[in-house]
């Protein structure tokens, strides 16, 4: 099976462009899970692209000025753990940080993450909850998807054959992010349901995302604005009957599945509970920080 | 004597020390050669075709494109089978490769070997086979019910057996009973199933190279099912990365085998994780219900239980687990009457097995989530009850077994009373696994309910019920260097390490050798039942004092002395009537000697209808005390510390012992708290570590393990076996601390009934809309 290893953007947009039966591979954390059980299959006429071989991919952009921190796709989970991106992105890093293992989180891709387009992916849900977008390059041009939209259900998602992930936009937003997940074990897990809550007084801004309670990572509008709405930003507190409210709203906006993992009226129940425990926490650290 | 001179005849790596095991470093470093990194020249690879119905007739099965596939070398089913059909443990009905009809989802149809593994998976792909479903029995409630469609010839019920005793017109003051549900756990060891089989040049015979946990039952069900004699099959142990019970039973050997003589040629199988699950037995899964009768002070007066184990589609050891079950149900206390039914059955799921804890983990969950309700009804302390109604030394079992092990059940309670609880703030030390939810972030200090929970096991060691129960070791004595051989499978419990620490103390030399382990000499029985350590241990022992007996001989005939006047103290020889000492090397120096011994158990009798017999050899008895921090609301749970009392005879290596305490309770906290392998209509829905979920480092709590060493007089050296208690009784220790911590929380009143807990089983509690 042959593999290509471009060392540039250029490169890999022509390779993008000569061949159509191309598999692009980031960390591999997915893509080898997905070889070893059957539900990916290498033909002999694949052609395999080491994505780790474009440098550029792997480069982080923070621009205070026009508040946006530029994410290469091939960024890997270590990376975002800590430092700058932990100050411009703090739930960004709290996902990372409860993203498989060591290892995993050495070799996996905020890029992957986004690609495979998993209703239960960590970083998707703080970056919905971001607002942050996904930057689509190809031979064609570049363009820019809402993060939000870029998956249309489980392992399925807009980008076309001869398009990659180049880099996520993630808007550097003032205030409070927090991110939690479920799982059933204390790490390495796959979320049973998981929440991103991110509160800018700035802007007086509340925006939910949910993870793991629908065919992809919902961003909770519904709930988002209402909470937005409800929020005393003056005083940075809710009433409890409003908190309540979007706790109600957020479980509505759930479609969860019963399946091996858990129940969907468990899920319900839990990404009603974080949403709560987030806001609420938001709310406390903001006034405590004024 | 001074002490100087006493340090000094000291044999080093003797029993009661701690040794590093041979093994451990190339473990650590990842060098092992497990069965899996096995390889031979001129080697094929053969893989398994698997029924993808839980219950259907084979109308036939073309394998003809397959054949004609380059690189593919032959295709078995059913028809290549020389020898019996069938094979199993206690009954023979499984078949080795499904020719009419299958019964699981899973189960062997055929082989094939060819040049690689991808040819191997396409020729799979392309064996053609026809099948008439059939409809399936998946509830073990139904299965013994005779209206029930039988699944397999030798019926449903695979086996039942009530213990009957006293008087069953007793009715106690007070009265606690309910149902109890165990899921499906599985031995998830991490050395997947593997082997290779290299026939000899004639083709007359095979040398099967293989991760098992007792080699010459394998060689004994391989010879009858390739219809060639014992004789002309050697066994030779492959690296073992665990076993836990799920080795017990064959998987690929015959297969193996038959492909090998088949071309030729070494073969190798070796499974991935998700055919593991579907290549050996699990735990049974079981509904119990109990109900305890007691008098107003908590006193156990009466039992009633019944038992219903879901078997899977063949035998295997049900009914011996079923039996560990139905005469565990008292637990470690005493009790008088009692009306125990119990039932293995057959039904169209995964077949079950052993695994460590062989029914006492079923029986010890029901009893001691009993004895918590038992305490509450009667408003005493969890300890309290539970040392109210201890049993000791010479108490009669319900099966009318007197019990003559050391039974030190009231300083297994006063010793878990003893030790200290951690502190109430441990868990917001500001570590992110402090918590429940852990990595997760998912709860602060505030959501926290703090819980103590207790759970106490007896369980029996060693085989049961007249089975003929035997080790056999070898000790060669030359110049001054030992080496032992035994046919023992080393499957990571440290087997190896105490072998030699027992032949150094025994004839205080330090140089001790292991020879293969492989079938060149007697069996050594199952790695199982916790019983190498007492019956390959007293099987080297026994081996070691027959030497040392004949080089006391030899030493008394060359000085003029008298034999029985020597001892060996360290790594000296000591003439007790003249105090004369001699280093043990010196004496031994050019002297060659080779004992071999078998070594058997005290014997056992099978069960009666009533259940009454004395079945069992020996018992051993453990405490364990679970302390969790419990966030109810999204029923999560951090385990803070389990701390144990282990009855164990004699340490004879305290490291050892320590390892299979925490490895054990890592187990039992598995099946407490995630470990289950979820089948839907026989499909197993999470047939890979990424949703069959084994504890992390970040879900095991430190364990504070205390031991109980009152050598016991029937036990070789004294030392019990130590490898499956940690397991039991740390199951129903945490639920109950999970348990208590809900009652401390107010919410609504439920009792926990199942293990694995789910986290809405917990949440429950504050959200009655939660649904199963
Ligand atoms: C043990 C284990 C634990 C895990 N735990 C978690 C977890 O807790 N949370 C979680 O969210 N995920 C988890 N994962 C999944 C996985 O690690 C992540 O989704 C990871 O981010 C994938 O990145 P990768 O670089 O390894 O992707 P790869 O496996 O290399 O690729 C995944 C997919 O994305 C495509 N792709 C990769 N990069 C690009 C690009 N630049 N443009 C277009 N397509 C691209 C590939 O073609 C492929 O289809 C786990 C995986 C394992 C094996």
């Amino acid at each position: 099976m042959p593999i290509a290893h471009p060392d540039s953007i250029e490169d890999l947009k022509e390779i993008l462009r000569a061949d159509t039966s191309i598999v692009l591979l980031a960390g591999g954390t997915d893509f080898m899970v997905g070889l070893n059980h059957g539900s990916t299959r290498l033909e002999s006429d694949h052609l395999i692209v080491d994505l780790r071989s474009v440098a550029e991919l792997s480069t982080v952009e923070l621009d205070y000025r026009s508040k946006m921190l530029r994410l290469g796709a091939g960024v890997r989970w270590n990376d975002l753990l800590s430092g700058p991106i932990e100050d411009a992105a703090p739930c960004l890093s709290q996902s990372a940080r409860t993203v498989g293992s060591h290892q995993i989180r050495t070799a996996g891709t905020i890029g992957g993450n986004v690609a495979t387009a998993s209703p239960a992916g960590d970083g998707v849900c703080a970056l919905v909850a971001l607002d942050a977008s996904v930057v689509l390059t190809s031979h064609r041009g570049q363009r820019n998807v809402a993060v939000r939209d870029f998956a249309t259900g489980p392992k399925t998602t807009v980008i076309e054959k001869d398009e990659f992930i180049e880099r996520i936009d993630v808007p550097i937003v003032n205030g409070w992010q927090g991110y939690s997940k479920i799982g059933t074990r204390n790490a390495m897990v796959i979320s049973v349901a998981g929440a991103a809550v991110v509160l800018s007084p700035d802007s007086q801004i509340c925006r939910i995302a949910l993870g793991s309670v629908g065919p992809t990572i919902i961003a909770a509008d519904s709930a988002s604005s209402f909470a937005t709405t409800a929020i005393d930003w003056n005083t940075s507190s809710v009433s409890t009957d409003d908190l309540d409210q979007v706790v109600q709203l957020v479980r509505e906006s759930a479609s969860p599945i019963n399946d091996h993992r858990s129940t969907a009226s468990y899920r319900t129940h839990a990404v009603g509970v974080l949403v709560k425990r987030l806001i609420e926490q938001g709310l406390r650290s903001i006034k405590e920080s004024v | 004597m001074s002490d100087l001179e006493i340090r000094e005849s000291v044999v080093r790596g003797g029993i009661g020390q701690s040794p590093l095991r041979p093994d451990g470093v190339s473990k650590a470093e990842g060098s092992y050669l497990f069965s899996s990194d096995l390889s031979a020249d001129n080697m094929l690879i053969g893989k398994t075709l698997r029924s993808p119905h839980q219950h259907a007739r084979i109308l036939s099965i073309d394998t003809s494109k397959a054949l004609a596939m380059q690189g593919v070398h032959t295709v078995i089913t059913a028809d290549d089978v020389p020898g019996k059909p069938t094979y199993g443990l206690i009954s023979s009905d499984q078949p080795v490769f499904a020719g009419e009809v299958v019964r699981y989802i899973g189960e062997p149809i055929a082989a094939v070997v060819a040049d690689d593994e991808d040819i191997c998976a396409r020729a799979i792909a392309a064996i053609d086979v026809v099948y008439e479903t059939l409809p399936a029995l998946t509830d073990a409630r139904f299965a013994a019910d005779p209206e029930s469609m039988e699944i397999h010839p030798d019926g449903n019920v695979i086996r039942e057996q009530n213990v009957v005793c006293g008087d069953l017109s007793v009715v106690g003051d007070v009265i606690v009973e309910d149902r109890y549900t165990i899921g499906m756990q599985d031995q998830a060891f991490l050395g997947l199933e593997a082997a290779l089989a290299i026939p000899d040049a004639d083709g007359a015979g095979v040398e099967c190279h293989v991760a098992t946990q007792w080699l010459h039952e394998d060689l004994a069900q391989i010879a009858a099912c390739l219809d060639l004699p014992e004789t002309a099959i050697r066994m030779v142990l492959g690296g073992v990365g665990g076993a836990f019970g799920g080795r017990e039973d064959i998987s690929l050997q015959v297969h193996v085998c038959l492909l090998a003589l088949a071309t030729g040629r070494p073969v190798k199988m070796h499974y991935s994780r998700s055919e593991s699950f579907l290549g050996h037995v699990h735990r049974h899964p079981a509904e119990i219900w109990m109900r305890h009768h007691a008098t107003q002070d908590g006193r156990i007066v009466k039992i009633e239980a019944e038992f219903i184990f879901d078997g899977g589609a063949y035998a295997s050891t049900s009914s011996a687990v079923l039996v560990n079950a139905v005469t565990h149900t008292q637990g470690p206390y005493k009790c008088d009457n009692a009306y125990v039914r119990g039932v293995a059955v057959r039904t169209n799921n995964l077949p079950c097995g052993a695994m460590r804890g062989f029914g006492v983990v079923q029986a010890c969950f029901a009893h001691e989530r009993q004895m918590d309700l038992l305490a509450q009804k009667c408003n005493l302390e969890p300890l309290e009850i539970r040392r109210r109604n201890a049993m000791a030394t010479g108490d009669r079992l319900i099966t009318g077994q007197t019990v003559e092990s050391v039974a030190p059940v009231r300083e297994i309670i006063a010793g878990l009373a003893a030790i200290p609880e951690p502190s109430e703030t441990l868990h917001s030390n500001g570590h992110p696994y402090g918590l429940p939810g852990g990595a997760g972030n998912t709860t602060r200090s505030s959501d926290v309910v703090r819980g103590v929970g207790y759970g106490l096991a007896i369980k029996n060691l060693m085989y049961s019920e007249a089975f003929d129960d035997y080790s056999t070791a070898r000790c060669r004595l030359d110049d001054g260097v030992i080496t032992l051989k035994f046919a023992t499978a080393e499957v990571g419990q440290g087997f190896i390490t105490i072998a030699a620490q027992i032949a150094r103390s025994t004839l205080g030399l330090e140089d001790v050798r292991l020879d293969p382990i492989d079938t060149g000499v007697g069996s050594a029985g199952s790695t199982s039942a916790s019983r190498q350590t007492w019956m390959s241990g007293g099987a080297v022992e026994a081996a070691c004092l027959k030497v040392r007996q004949l080089i006391f001989e030899h030493v008394a005939a060359t000085t003029g002395g008298d034999a029985f006047a020597l001892v060996i103290e360290g790594d000296t020889l000591v003439n007790t009537t003249n105090g004369q000492r001699w280093p043990m090397l010196q004496i031994v120096s050019g002297l060659v000697i080779d004992e071999e011994v078998e070594f058997r158990h005290r014997p056992t009798v099978p069960l009666d209808e009533n259940g009454q017999g004395d079945c069992h050899t020996a018992f051993a008895f453990v405490g364990h005390r679970a302390v969790v921090d419990v966030d109810v609301e999204l029923g999560l749970v951090r385990v803070v510390e389990i701390a144990t009392v282990q009855d164990v005879g004699r340490a004879l290596n305290p490291l050892s012992v320590t390892g299979q305490i925490e490895g054990g309770i890592a187990q039992g906290l598995g099946l407490a708290l995630m470990e289950e392998i979820i089948q839907r209509d026989g499909r197993i829905m999470n047939p890979s570590f990424t949703d069959y979920l084994i504890p992390t480092i970040a879900d095991m709590p430190p364990v504070v393990a205390q031991l109980i060493e009152i050598p016991d007089p029937q036990a070789p050296m004294g030392a019990k076996g130590v490898g499956e208690p940690p397991t039991i009784s740390s199951t129903p220790a945490i639920i109950s601390a999970i348990q208590n911590a809900m009652n401390r929380s107010g919410g609504a009143d439920t009792h926990l009934t199942r293990v694995p807990i789910r986290p809405s089983d917990i949440a429950k509690a504050v959200n009655s809309n939660l649904r199963d």
